[in-house]
């Protein structure tokens, strides 16, 4: 009896979580034709993929997809890069700057983006960074920050002391020490925060849309939207199938890091 | 920072010491300088900048003229009629899906932490929406919602466009939310329950505790840090939501989904007050801070 009410839940879970999913494939597959009855099919009658040809037709989603590449690639290596040494003394100091650190990770989550976008579109006007990937690059490089010290400073804290100190008694320097004994340990932790910056980038539509208004730099979440139409209007197919596609990255590179973006959530999260 | 460390004749004593510890305080700042000189220009700076822009009348398109004008934005938020409006959707929005989002994540990650079948699919699921453009969840929901093409009317046999309909909309859009952030919730759930020591229940189970009492004095007590943790994270990135509900509904219809951040954006980028949007930006950030401060508090005290 117990049994049979977890399988319903169950079920219930994995038909509600599934549902929007199958449909969007169902649309993507569907033809104009069966788009525009009175009734919707459930399974399309003749599947075709040439919304998926019509998408590249309608919209620039070569062009988008690239974009997207470049600005998630440039903002997810300079984010790891920059955050890697001080995710490193937060984790091996103990002073003031740490609990600030600590404190800025956290304040950073609260506050609400108009605060920073509105002086951040301002700054970027006078640099003439707007409309630009550069300019989309130092946002975003600035809004994966903190999460990103966050994960890492959990990885760091994971690598025992211990062997850094064998290492300095063994007469290694230390940056000898950090590269020979940490680096290697710490590799998993920094490829999945490197994967996690670069969807979080794919991703991100806000900022991108205060930050690019032209149509030939927009990147793919933009020009997801752009398929709406201004009046809401919408080819549905084509929509769907961009979508279907758009998601494909994000969902090859959360296979790879699920696990570890897991425990690496947890490490920031309880332990700090 | 950099160029002004040369210092006179070397100190003797306990400065020798103090000297020590600047040492390596020294070598801290090196390795937090890379991340702190971007912090501080893009991210710290315009915080405090927006924060001063909110007692100005400030536009974007005239920023070098403007005035500080005290508290008038502020006094002009009290009184808009469109902010008090945002305000209460934003409220009813952020409690829901985070409330509502957490039960059922909690029951799921009960339900997946038993091996049962299925849960393999279930968790592989639970990844998909985490992973999805959250622009791409609102156009999927958007063909789900559709009133002709969509799915829920021929499910349900009712003809009714929900993302347009005054009292459904908001309903409609937090089914959304939850949908988009239960998995996640879930996931970090599951990882808390699993570092929960087994030894606990065994205790437990000797004592003669039932499932739920062992429920009620292990499994919560235990998962509280997460729990806090978590729902703390939801609240937050709820309140501040965007993207989604701007694909979804931007605001509509007749502004019953324009949560406040929808709303400061209008502001700021379409009519482009800068001064009072930074304030109700600011003022959403108080209001967010303290109903935080007050929960975090409460839990703290109750866990003592």
């Amino acid at each position: 009896m117990r049994r049979a009410s977890q399988y319903v839940a169950l079920v219930a879970y994995v038909v509600f979580l599934a549902f929007p999913l199958l449909w969007l494939l169902s649309t993507a597959l569907k033809t104009p034709q069966e788009m525009a009855l009175t009734e919707p099919t459930w399974i399309p009658r003749e599947p075709t993929l040439a919304n998926f040809g019509d998408a590249f037709g309608e919209q620039d989603l070569v062009g988008a997809s690239l974009r997207s590449l470049v600005v998630a690639l440039f903002a997810s290596v300079i984010t790891v890069l920059i955050s890697l040494p001080a995710a490193y003394a937060m984790a091996r100091y103990r002073s003031l700057i740490n609990k600030i650190a600590i404190g800025w990770v956290l304040v950073s989550q609260v506050f609400p983006f108009i605060l920073i976008i509105i002086p951040l579109f301002m700054i970027l006007r006078d640099l003439d960074l707007i409309n630009t990937l550069p300019g989309l690059v130092v946002v975003h490089v600035t809004f994966t920050l903190p999460f990103a010290l966050w994960m890492l400073q959990g990885y760091v804290r994971a690598v025992p002391r211990e062997l850094e100190e064998a290492a300095a008694v063994d007469g290694a320097s230390r940056l000898r020490s950090i590269a020979s004994v940490v680096a290697p340990l710490l590799a998993p932790g920094v490829v999945a925060t490197l994967l996690f910056s670069f969807i979080s980038s794919w991703n991100e539509f806000m900022f991108a849309l205060v930050i690019l208004q032209d149509p030939d730099v927009m990147t793919l979440p933009l020009t997801l939207v752009r398929f709406t139409g201004p009046e809401g209007v919408a080819r549905l197919g084509p929509l769907a199938a961009a979508s279907l596609m758009a998601t494909i990255p994000s969902l090859i590179f959360f296979a790879i890091i699920q696990r570890r973006l897991k425990s690496g959530l947890m490490a920031g999260a309880v332990k700090g | 920072m950099t160029a002004t460390v040369t210092r006179p004749a070397p100190p003797r004593g306990p400065r020798a010491r103090r000297r020590g510890i600047s040492r390596q305080t020294r070598e801290m700042w090196v390795l937090m300088l890379p991340a702190l000189v971007p912090v501080l220009l893009f991210s710290v700076g315009p915080l405090l900048y927006g924060i001063g822009l909110a007692f100005t009348d400030a536009r974007n398109t005239r920023v070098h003229q403007t005035e500080f004008v005290g508290l008038e934005n502020f006094s002009r938020l009290l009184t808009d009629d469109e902010f008090w409006s945002s305000f209460q959707i934003g409220a009813i929005w952020a409690v829901s899906v985070t409330v509502l989002q957490f039960l059922a994540a909690l029951g799921l990650a009960l339900l997946l932490n038993e091996k049962l079948r299925f849960s393999g699919l279930a968790r592989v699921l639970s990844v998909v929406p985490w992973a999805m453009p959250p622009v791409v969840i609102g156009l999927m929901w958007k063909l789900v919602y559709h009133p002709d093409a969509g799915v829920l009317n021929d499910l349900l046999g009712t003809d009714v466009n929900w993302l347009a309909d005054f009292s459904l909309a908001l309903p409609a859009i937090i089914v959304v939310g939850i949908w988009a952030g239960m998995p996640q919730t879930t996931v970090v759930l599951l990882a808390g329950l699993q570092n929960i020591p087994k030894e606990l229940y065994e205790a437990g189970e000797m004592d003669g505790a039932g499932t739920w009492r062992r429920f009620w004095n292990i499994t919560l007590p235990q998962l509280r840090p997460v729990i806090v943790a978590i729902t703390s994270l939801d609240f937050v990135w709820n309140i501040n939501q965007f993207g989604l509900v701007y694909v979804l509904t931007q605001g509509g219809p007749g502004g019953r989904t324009r949560l406040p951040m929808l709303f400061a954006y209008e502001e700021a980028f379409r009519y482009r007050m800068a001064g009072y949007a930074s304030m109700l930006g600011l003022a959403m950030a108080i209001v967010v801070l303290a109903v935080l401060g007050l929960y975090l508090w409460r839990q703290m005290r109750e866990a003592k």
